[in-house]
């Protein structure tokens, strides 16, 4: 097993003392960390360990209680999740979250959504600008779909194809986007090995080829330690590690808990 | 100032108490289904119309021929129903006890279902109580006929489609039941006391002016409501319906039939529109326009929470109180203000502020607030 | 044997695009619209005009507008009839009042505007409240309008009654008098309304409409506004429904009041949208022709066996066999009518070989 040895100065994102609480039961306690400009960070932990909450908060769609994220030097307690998606954050979801109606085209068309300015009266005339913008945002899209390998699905209903593919369109639709810092939320879970090989590829050569930073959560320890940079591990609710593949491979509160001996 | 008030006030919340029950028939159905029952306005409808057909009187006139036919054709279906049960589980496949209690209470049913035809062949009109009963049998029926030929052709199908489906029986509903008994005017006769009530004349000058037989409508009404409300939270048939009503999957891998659940709850949402139909027609007479009364009782719903008991019961009453309220003290200064042609604004306000509210707590009176994941 | 796509390679976007890629496709719609211009006008009576060909195309019109709300963006409105009153209404009183402006395009784009507004208001809610919870609060829109239209005098401009009539209608100096002229005038705005709902449900526009109503929360998180999404959705909706509404009310009515657009008119909608197919465009077509011509059917159908009924008994007849037929529809195909044309487009691709 190789550790890829690579050092990042400038953060993109980080993240200062959040806890996040529904009702009574805390998901997530005084958790801080940070993310470099280009790496790829992974949050680890055990089931319920708040790995999702922690997505959640940085993208937008839950607001901490406690605390603050810091993103490209402006410091926030609370925004919007369009607003997170403004400011290039993009992401993918645990169970995936695909139009199911529309074809793989349209979703990943969807992740273009916001460089598509034309107004109400260009779009009912479809001539012109609106024409000229849908193209220019279909040559991107196609450039994604030749990455991805996903030709041959291109006007299926997304509904309708294998898991391992929908997770793939699903990456398509967050690469749209073109984002600064992309978050993937399992991008792995419940594949086999050959679409585990196929899915590290695409996150390293997004990161390689794109420069886009990534912050991935996964569960199979392999590949996490195989492919990203730093590592966070979360266990209920809180933070018990954070570092390069090795030093969280060798820290004992880590190996507890995923062991499970009594804390 | 204080008088007039508390009457309306009072006059609103009994006629609220209807409204609970109204909705409470909705949200039965949808704890335990998913159905947005559209056709609870047209059941509402269909019982009253029966009621008051059975128990005969139009105009004071005895109608021996509808209540003949209407008779016969029941027993015909029963029996008939009965001999196709009893030919499937006896020659078909043998049957259990439990088979065979089933089939004793269904034998029961048709003997008492003929009898009371016969009695009607005999006698013409029937009394209040007995055709409250046959209709109560009939509401049954209907329920087992919906679920039988409507839902479960749509199991799994999107709520939108299950909502069109109940439109279509609404308008089935209104159809047949005036083909069957016909579209006048007719009215129940509960024996209700008609003279006015004074309540408190020490505390107000004159008293207030209650109407007796509303009073006791509505606490029949209320009788049902605390019922109903007992039956849900308490029973083990209860139980198994909010279930149900949480995860359909779920509640059919531990062993709840899903089919017999659903019969249970329209049967009762019957009997609920059965009760409904009952005091509102002995209040303003049977007519179609009672089955638009179940539009009265959806703002209740929004109030209240499709899925709340407590909420329909609330809900009904401050959307009752509201409503009469608005119309004797807003609307003559909307009109003056305005120079409108006449009030009329229970008709909307009930909504407007349910609406309103709504903005204010998503979830309504009783709703949990919804954490969503993603 | 004729229907094949085989061979026809699009080398272009703009041609992968089109509205029809399939030549045969195209073919056949521009014949139906030719055929609706040129060939009907020579053999059709007042009859099928009035009863038939007119209240289609203005319903189809209708049921395009809120199947752009309900098919494409996923918020159930039960208010439809509200907003084709304020169409009609708002183009009652700007014909009304301002009658150099007798010219009929801009009278029913008045209408339009004027719907699309008062949808964009009660489209508010549909951020905090969603599925039948916003059902039953568009509602309140269909009572609210009822009761405005019926007490509202200066709306009605005073008369007694609270009907309202209209007369000499123009559309640049084109006087619309008999039925022929009154269909293809409104042929004419309904092959144009068309094409417009087809370009905004293929564009971005479209697309951001149908993240919403297929996962609401995924749609926010990836950049669209949902309440301007869905605003726009109500805007537009209402926008083609309060146009039918005054079509409706100027080119089939002539006269009428406020029970013209009561909650059944909502209903009846809604039922064309649901049977024809959500999210398809052709569906709403299919959906208006069945709503349109079922009850005529059943109208001639116990005159055919030399039945006689009397009105009453009839009317409450026709309820019964239109709700069952609804429900026997939904049961057979909850998709709609749309799905069946797809699948005998799919047979026809295959005939004659289907193996």
């Amino acid at each position: 097993m190789t550790t890829r040895m690579r050092s990042f100065n400038e953060v993109l994102l980080s993240v200062e003392n959040i806890s996040l609480s529904f009702g009574g039961v805390k998901a997530l306690t005084d958790i801080s960390f940070d993310i470099a400009k280009g790496e790829i960070r992974a949050i680890i932990g055990p089931n319920g360990a708040g790995k999702s909450s922690m997505l959640n908060c940085i993208n937008g769609f839950y607001h901490p209680q406690q605390g603050a994220i810091t993103y490209k030097g402006v410091r926030r307690s609370q925004m919007k999740p369009h607003e997170a998606a403004e400011q290039g954050i993009a992401r993918t979801f645990q169970n995936i979250a695909l139009f199911r109606g529309m074809s793989t085209l349209d979703n990943i068309m969807t992740g273009r959504n916001l460089r598509m300015k034309t107004g109400l009266f260009w779009q009912a005339l479809h001539i012109g600008p609106a024409q000229r913008e849908e193209i220019e945002n279909r040559k991107v899209v196609e450039r994604i779909i030749d990455f991805l390998e996903i030709q041959h699905i291109r006007k299926a209903p997304v509904g309708q194809l294998p898991y391992g593919l929908q997770k793939r369109v699903e990456l398509g639709r967050a690469l749209a986007a073109e984002p600064e810092l992309l978050l993937l939320d399992e991008p792995m879970a419940g594949m086999n090995i050959e679409e585990k090989q196929d899915m590290c590829r695409f996150i390293l050569d997004v990161n390689d080829e794109f420069g886009t930073t990534i912050c991935l959560i996964e569960h199979d320890m392999g590949v996490v330690m195989d492919i990203s940079d730093r590592v966070v591990v979360l266990d209920y609710g809180r933070k018990i590690g954070d570092g390069v593949p090795d030093e969280v491979r060798s820290n004992e509160a880590v190996v507890a808990a995923y062991l499970g001996v009594s804390h | 100032m204080l008088g007039p008030f508390l009457e309306t006030l009072i006059g609103g919340l009994l006629t609220g108490v209807l409204y609970s029950l109204v909705a409470l028939g909705f949200v039965l159905i949808f704890k335990a289904s998913g159905v947005f029952n559209f056709a609870q306005g047209a059941m509402v409808l269909f019982a009253a119309l029966t009621i008051a057909r059975l128990s005969g009187e139009i105009d004071g006139k005895e109608v021996h021929l509808a209540n003949f036919v209407v008779a016969a054709a029941i027993l015909g279906v029963a029996v008939a129903f009965i001999g196709w049960y009893a030919w499937r589980e006896y020659v078909a496949r043998g049957a259990g006890p439990g088979e065979r209690r089933k089939l004793q209470m269904l034998a029961a049913a048709g003997a008492l279902v003929g009898g009371i035809a016969a009695y009607s062949y005999g006698k013409g009109a029937w009394p209040i109580w007995l055709a409250i009963a046959a209709t109560a049998a009939i509401m049954g029926l209907l329920a087992y006929a919906i679920e039988r030929l409507v839902l479960r052709h749509l199991v799994n199908q999107e709520g939108i489609i299950l909502f069109m489906a109940t439109l279509g029986i609404a308008y089935f509903l209104d159809g047949f039941g005036q083909t069957l008994w016909g579209s006048d005017i007719y009215k129940i006769n509960l024996g209700l006391p008609k003279d006015p009530l004074f309540l408190f004349e020490g505390v107000f000058p004159g008293g207030l002016l209650v109407d007796p037989g509303e009073l006791v409508a509505a606490a029949i009404a209320a009788g049902l409501v605390v019922v109903l409300a007992i039956f849900f939270q308490k029973t083990r048939v209860g139980r198994a319906l909010r279930a149900v009503a949480d995860d359909h999957a779920a509640a059919q891998s531990v062993g709840i039939p899903l089919n017999t659940i659903w019969l249970i709850v329209w049967t009762v949402s019957g009997l609920v529109a059965l009760a409904a139909g009952l005091i509102w027609g002995a209040k303003l007479g049977v007519q179609f326009s009672i089955s638009l009364i179940a539009l009265k009782a959806l703002p209740v719903l929004i109030l209240g929470g499709f899925t709340s008991v407590p909420g329909a019961i609330v809900g009904g009453l401050i959307i009752g109180a509201g409503e009469k309220l608005s119309e004797v003290f807003l609307a003559p200064i909307l009109v003056k203000q305005f120079d409108l042609a006449g009030g009329g604004i229970e008709n909307w306000f009930a909504y407007m502020l349910a609406l309103v509210f709504l903005l204010f707590r998503p979830q309504g009176l009783f709703g949990e607030r919804i954490i969503e994941r993603v | 044997m004729l229907y094949r796509e085989a061979g026809q390679f699009k080398t272009t976007y703009v041609a992968d695009q089109q509205i029809f890629p399939i030549l045969q496709d195209r073919l056949f719609v521009l014949a139906v619209i030719v055929a609706a211009f040129l060939a009907v006008p020579m053999f059709a009576s007042p009859y099928i005009y009035t009863e038939i060909l007119i209240p289609f195309l203005i319903l189809s019109m209708a049921a395009i507008g809120l199947n752009i709300l309900v098919g494409y963006c996923g918020q159930v409105s039960l208010g439809t009839g509200g907003f084709m009153a304020v169409g009609a209404y708002a183009a009652y009183n700007l014909w009304l009042r301002v009658p150099e402006l007798n010219n009929l395009i801009v009278v029913f784009l008045f209408g339009g505007v004027m719907a699309a507004a008062v949808g964009i208001l009660f489209g508010i809610p549909s951020l905090r409240i969603k599925g039948f919870y916003l059902a039953v609060a568009t509602l309140a829109s269909q009572f609210f309008l009822d009761w405005l239209f019926a007490r509202v005098k200066w709306l009605t401009n005073y008369t007694p009654s609270g009907s309202v009539a209209v007369g000499k209608l123009e559309v640049f100096g084109w006087h619309v008098d008999t039925p022929a002229d009154r269909y293809l005038l409104i042929l004419g705005l309904v092959v144009v309304a068309t094409l417009v709902a087809k370009n905004l449900v293929r564009g971005h526009i479209g697309r951001s409409w149908m993240a919403i109503r297929d996962m609401d929360i995924a749609a926010e998180i990836i950049g669209f506004r949902p309440l301007r999404t869905k605003l726009t959705a109500f805007a537009v909706s209402s926008f083609f429904i309060g146009v039918a509404g005054a079509m409706w009310a100027f080119l089939r009515l002539g006269a009428w009041e406020p029970l013209a657009f009561d909650i059944n008119r909502s209903f009846q909608i809604l039922f064309m949208v649901i049977i024809g197919g959500l999210g398809s465009l052709i569906g709403s077509f299919l959906g208006a022709a069945f709503i349109v011509l079922m009850p005529i059917l059943l109208n001639q159908l116990p005159g055919w066996f030399g039945v006689r009924m009397s009105t009453a008994l009839l009317s409450h007849l026709e309820f019964m066999v239109f709700g069952a037929m609804i429900v026997f529809f939904l049961i057979v195909e909850p998709h709609g009518l749309a799905r069946l044309w797809a699948v005998a487009k799919e047979k026809l691709r295959l005939w004659p070989f289907p193996h």
